[in-house]
């Protein structure tokens, strides 16, 4: 891959000055693709995360649980409504220094690393909005439907897994849409917790080689077109999962 | 022959979803109309920041070693550097507002006018401008801030005279750009959401488009824009202190450097980045309150 491009970029910057050093030097190129995939492991483990923390969140709303019940309401409207650059911050320097730590070869090293805290606190920040999206996806399954599926002899998870979840899920995509691509765009802020992700190897390969702008424009392709991506792919999965003759 | 799409569901009592599965959708297009939830802050959250801020200030001063000075009394030494910067300067939680007042301004001139671009009637100024609200509204807001930060000239040479260009005034633009595309959306989306009919009858009373525009379309959009206005001036607000990555001297900076010299004491981390949330939430919960007043105000009853 790099050595078919490596020669065109190199004359580039030869002749018209633009640096795309990622684009012919090969260490570059390998932080560079590092980047790239801890970026996507990064939204990846966190979108999974906030799955995770929503789904657990949306189960125990419905509980009988007064204090359970509020502490979830409590932890929604927390993480609503507070930046979540400072939940980022807060999690790693301030929930960072009661986690016990090993010795890894002459230094003191935590059992979460900044990666494992970012994704902590983002999927956090993400599953806020989770709870609340899968929550209103399965109150908005009537009653009688689960009836229907009852008497039709289903068991209750064989209903949940056939009737409800299929439904409550369509009711969900178009909100869980908006929350992936506001979760990706979140990512960068990890940059503020030295996790090498995009952002941050941007930089560092700027402060390298002196080339922000070409950095810059690669940094903005990166993230437009993941994004673009993602709208892209939901609108049409959201197309494909419409119930027919409803809405 | 009917159309398929105009196929509505049979009115039964055994519907397929309940009402709140349509208030969902409706809330998602919203939100991605708008580009951003709505904040929905309640007295309940200031009580519960200080609940917290109570908590870790009460666990800080019983972790206090003797002849250290304790959480509330650092805070109270520090209040002043935090909201105003060192005497005489405009710094600190000052600076956060000044930052988001300028951005809020700039990007709702600069949004207001590509909005009312992407309407235009003109393929390539709509197409032009649709591409540039939607290249900044989907770039993270870090991205955009690092790129005004690096690329922009920290001073400007007229010829015959050079303007300084401050990190705050980088950070101003750089802020602007992604909420002057979020207004242009809003623009957009106020002027599609109007009826048609609207349209059709300043036609057949002769206005002509500048006209229909300014006289007819444009006032009732401003009812639609305003909550949605406010929303993104609170949201923008609390997005301020990522410009302290840049080493802007605001609130989050000041802080840092408050508990640099009170000799990074892990107790007090906690109090102090508290301290901090309860001072923004003060600043934005009136302006959410009165976004909804003014959205519960605004609502066309039907």
């Amino acid at each position: 891959m790099l050595d078919a491009i490596a020669p065109f970029f190199k004359d580039l910057y030869a002749t018209t000055g633009y640096n795309f050093i990622i684009f012919y030097e090969e260490y570059e190129y390998d932080r560079f693709i590092e980047a790239i995939g801890t970026t996507i492991n990064l939204i990846l483990a966190s979108l999974i995360f906030s799955l995770v923390v929503g789904i657990v969140g949306a189960w125990a709303q419905g509980t009988k649980y007064t204090v359970l019940r509020y502490c979830i309401a409590g932890y929604i409207q927390f993480f609503r409504n507070t930046p979540p650059f400072v939940q980022i911050l807060f999690f790693y320097f301030v929930l960072g220094n009661f986690v016990p730590s090993y010795d890894a070869g002459g230094y003191q090293e935590s059992i979460i690393g900044n990666f494992g805290w970012a994704v902590i606190s983002l999927g956090f920040f993400a599953g806020s909005f989770n709870v609340e999206i899968f929550r209103s996806g399965i109150e908005a399954v009537p009653e009688s439907t689960k009836e229907a599926a009852e008497a039709l002899g289903y068991t209750r998870l064989q209903s949940y897994i056939h009737i409800v979840f299929p439904l409550a899920f369509r009711v969900c995509l178009p909100s869980l849409n908006n929350n992936l691509v506001n979760l990706l765009k979140t990512t960068t802020l990890a940059y503020g917790i030295a996790v090498p992700e995009m952002m941050y190897t941007a930089n560092q390969i700027w402060s390298d080689n002196v080339n922000v702008p070409e950095m810059m424009i690669i940094l903005f392709l990166f993230y437009v077109g993941m994004v673009a991506l993602l709208v892209w792919g939901m609108h049409k999965w959201e197309k494909n999962m419409k119930i027919p003759g409803y809405g | 022959m009917q159309n398929r799409n105009s196929f509505k569901p049979v009115a039964t009592n055994l519907p397929v979803l309940l009402p709140i599965a349509e208030t969902a959708k409706r809330n998602a297009l919203l939100e991605r109309h708008e580009g951003t939830f709505r904040l929905n802050l309640t007295r309940s959250h200031l009580i519960g920041l200080i609940g917290i801020f109570l908590v870790l200030g009460g666990t800080a001063e019983a972790a206090t070693p003797a002849g250290m000075i304790g959480p509330f009394e650092a805070i109270f030494k520090w209040m002043g550097f935090l909201l105003w910067g060192p005497e005489g300067t405009l710094k600190g939680f000052s600076l956060n507002l000044i930052i988001s007042f300028f951005s809020m301004l700039v990007g709702t001139v600069a949004g207001v006018t590509l909005g009312l671009m992407q309407v235009s009637l003109l393929a390539p100024v709509r197409s032009g401008s649709w591409f540039v609200t939607q290249f900044f509204r989907n770039s993270p807001w870090l991205v955009l801030l690092f790129t005004i930060m690096f690329l922009f000239p920290y001073e400007i040479d007229l010829g015959f005279v050079v303007i300084p260009v401050p990190d705050w005034i980088k950070a101003v633009i750089g802020f602007s750009l992604p909420v002057m595309a979020n207004i242009s959306e809003v623009v957009r989306g106020a002027v599609r959401s109007l009826p048609s009919g609207q349209w059709e009858s300043a036609e057949s009373l002769a206005f002509n488009r500048r006209q229909t525009m300014w006289m007819i379309i444009l006032p009732q959009c401003v009812k639609r824009m305003i909550p949605p206005w406010i929303n993104w001036y609170c949201i923008l607000a609390m997005a301020t202190p990522l410009c302290s990555i840049m080493g802007v001297e605001e609130a989050v900076s000041f802080t840092t450097q408050a508990l640099n010299a009170e000799g990074d004491r892990p107790e007090l981390i906690p109090v102090f980045y508290s301290f901090l949330m309860i001072i923004f939430f003060v600043y934005t919960y009136p302006i959410a309150r009165w976004s909804i007043r003014l959205e519960k105000k605004f609502a066309v009853k039907t």
